[in-house]
């Protein structure tokens, strides 16, 4: 099963569903396609709900700071929601905790964008 | 030679659809020699970077190219041979990945979470016979356990 997205606008950010692997080849080339063409639109707040992720490898964590660092170095935010257990624990492992802000409740993440534009 | 094991072989093109395929089998094997669920996925992990470097590093993806897997099942352990048909490469020249200047880099983790998630990995590469790499993950018995002190 490959990687599916669907993404929905609230206030200012941008919601990515993400369900699926997000691994080398397919998976990672949608992620960075869909990344890229948000920032193209000029939606620089985006918000990746991984809680339908089954699988993801090196090359899927490479991949999201990759965007991370992308959408930054444009001025915008990436941040995370919903990780289930393994990805947690991957982000842990990697010591990429701490570099992504990562969220369990979605309205509280939403807030975080709204409350740091206006900062 | 594995003269008491259990051996599980398979042959895999050299084709990103077929990491599937060795998880899969990664997944019955590890589940057969008796490795918990958490065990199980570490297990699966290793063996899928293993294999998609072996695709993708070694055999370059030429799908004319070969990996192969053996599963060695012992009593105490299990042991997975994974081989490519490529040039190899020497994992002691690989940067860390948790010092902070490799931290936002984008590739170089995938050994890393190899090294992480079993209990031995070992990289075999001889020049014209590719490259292979030896994962071991010990089985935690009743006997091997270390012993835990409970009441008061």
């Amino acid at each position: 099963m490959s990687m599916k997205a669907t993404v929905r606008q609230v206030n200012s950010v941008t919601v990515v569903d993400m369900s699926g692997r997000v691994t080398l080849g397919e998976g990672c080339t949608q992620l960075r396609e869909l990344i890229r063409e948000q920032l193209g639109k000029g939606n620089k707040h985006l918000l990746l709900n991984l809680a339908d992720v089954t699988y993801i490898d090196s090359s899927g964590i490479g991949e999201l700071v990759s965007g991370f660092t992308t959408v930054s170095n444009q001025g915008g935010q990436l941040k995370l929601l919903n990780l289930t257990k393994k990805v947690h624990d991957l982000l842990q492992i990697t010591k990429l905790y701490t570099v992504f802000d990562v969220h369990e409740d979605e309205a509280k993440a939403i807030s975080s964008f709204e409350k740091s534009a206006k900062a | 030679m594995a003269a008491d094991a259990s051996v599980v072989e398979v042959v895999l093109e050299s084709d990103l659809k077929n990491v599937e395929v060795a998880e899969e089998v990664t997944r019955r094997v590890s589940s057969t020699a008796g490795f918990d669920e958490d065990d199980q996925h570490k297990i699966d992990m290793a063996v899928h970077e293993s294999v998609i470097n072996a695709i993708w590093h070694g055999n370059k993806n030429d799908p004319s190219k070969h990996v192969w897997l053996r599963f060695e099942i012992f009593r105490d352990r299990l042991e997975i041979h994974i081989r490519d048909q490529g040039n190899g490469y020497d994992p002691s020249h690989l940067p860390d990945p948790l010092l902070a200047e490799n931290l936002l880099n984008v590739s170089g983790r995938g050994i890393f979470l190899i090294r992480t998630f079993m209990d031995e990995f070992r990289v075999e590469s001889r020049a014209g016979q590719g490259t292979e790499v030896v994962l071991v993950k010990r089985l935690h018995t009743d006997n091997s356990a270390p012993s835990r002190r409970e009441g008061p």
